[in-house]
């Protein structure tokens, strides 16, 4: 019987017990390549990073959205299907949306100001205060996130969100990316694209979009590290939390409101 | 056992046999697809009796690493059993995983276990032009770099090799 039978094998434990795994290659002869499936690291995000972003709404263009479609494609937003019979209104108040493009008006000059809102990923996030379960949660970099597997449902951190942030899965959902998972009855918020960054990436879909269209009014970046862009632009110039009076000191600022 | 007569000795290897295909629960050498990468590969991730007995408990021990601290290089990852287990048909697109008679189901439908995890989950690893599978493959690409340092490889033998899930690329 070969050697993928029914027990574990102990031969197998005895032989990994007398060889050390770390990170990297052997390369064993010219044009030969050993690499060994690794356990898996313990160490996880760390609290070094905080992820935040920078919103220039000076740079924000009237009728452009391209940042609300980039997100809905990377975290698979647009794969949801309108439940048959539905009316224009509720789908418009019920379907997902991390981005809102809001649109502000000053009432006595008529100024107009455009700016993408999503989930601020709070230091002090009032959703995760309010949570039953635990299934709010902040990251150690400082994401706003929910876990799927314990989320109740209950709705308490849209409710709690300052920032109408969230939104809650009211049908069945036929298919998801990959890095996204999204099913019936759970609330989701902007992750900050978690996928791209757990794999190495430091931009988000928003911001990549933005700059595609050549308006470069998100800086996406690491709050903590004194050389990033961001914490340079975020010295140099007059920026601000929305709903500042709160203290929640928000991960995403703006400048020019 | 040196009393038995060939005959009894048979009949018993009949008996393991037929014991070892309703532990499989599927008809055939195997329970793996035809036709999926995994039918390509000598073992999972662990040994199979191990997978097939403990993988809900794995999947959600490393879950929780992956989604509370971002730990993504865990042992075990439902979208790699997804991206590992999944059939193409004729066109080449990828058949769900909890489609009938498909890995995932045909043995939950078995065992009569609700298969819940892809009411959420993806049941087809991501296509091509996914930039989500793109990274996750260039992620197991590096997860893949483990080094043996205490030995010389060269003196292992080719199922030793397969034993610690390492295989010789190139000649
Ligand atoms: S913006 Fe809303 S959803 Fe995001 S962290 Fe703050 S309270 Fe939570
Ligand atoms: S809806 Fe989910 S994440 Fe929001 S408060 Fe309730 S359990 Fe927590």
């Amino acid at each position: 019987m070969s050697h993928n039978n029914d027990q574990p094998d102990l031969r197998r434990r005895d032989f990994i017990g007398k060889t050390v795994l770390a990170a990297g290659a052997a390369s064993i002869a010219p044009g030969v390549m050993l690499t060994v499936a690794n356990a898996g690291s313990d160490a996880g995000v760390s609290s070094k990073v905080r992820w935040g972003m920078l919103i220039d709404a000076n740079k924000c263009a009237d009728g452009c959205s391209a940042c609300v479609a980039a997100c809905n494609q990377e975290n698979g937003i647009d794969l949801i299907e309108r439940p048959a019979g539905q009316s224009d209104a509720m789908w418009d108040a019920q379907r997902p949306q991390w981005i809102h493009k809001v649109k502000l008006k000053d009432n006595l000059t008529g100024e107009i100001t455009n700016l993408p809102m999503m989930c601020q990923h709070c230091e002090h996030p009032p959703c995760v205060d309010v949570c039953p379960t635990g299934a709010s949660f902040k990251r150690a970099d400082g994401l706003v996130m929910v876990d799927r597997h314990t989320c109740i449902g209950c709705r308490y951190c849209m409710m709690a969100c300052p920032y109408k942030a969230r939104s809650f899965i009211h049908q069945d959902v036929a298919a998801q990316r990959t890095g996204t998972p999204r099913g019936k009855g759970c609330v989701e918020s902007c992750n900050l694209c978690v996928q791209r960054l757990d794999a190495g990436d430091q931009t988000t879909a928003c911001q990549d979009a933005c700059n595609r269209e050549g308006y470069q009014a998100i800086l996406f970046g690491d709050l903590k590290n004194p050389d990033s862009e961001i914490a340079r632009a975020l010295k140099a110039h007059n920026s601000r939390q929305i709903r500042a009076d709160l203290e929640l000191n928000t991960g995403v600022r703006y400048s020019n409101i | 056992m040196g009393s038995l007569t060939g005959f009894r000795r048979f009949a018993r290897m009949g008996l393991g046999g037929a014991l070892l295909l309703l532990a499989t629960g599927v008809v055939g050498d195997s329970a793996v697809t035809e036709g999926s990468k995994a039918a390509g590969l000598e073992t999972c991730v662990a040994p199979t009796a191990e997978i097939r007995r403990n993988h809900m408990d794995y999947l959600k021990h490393d879950r929780d690493a992956t989604v509370r601290k971002g730990i993504r290089d865990t042992r075990f990852s439902l979208a790699e059993c997804v991206q590992c287990h999944a059939e193409k048909d004729s066109a080449g697109a990828y058949k769900p995983v909890n489609a009938e008679g498909q890995f995932c189901e045909s043995c939950h439908s078995y065992v009569a276990v609700n298969l819940t995890c892809f009411q959420c989950h993806s049941k087809t690893p991501g296509s091509a032009g996914d930039k989500a599978a793109m990274r996750d493959d260039k992620r197991n690409g590096r997860q893949a770099l483990g080094l043996l340092q205490s030995i010389d490889p060269l003196t292992l033998r080719r199922d030793e090799l397969a034993r610690l899930h390492a295989t010789i690329e190139g000649n």
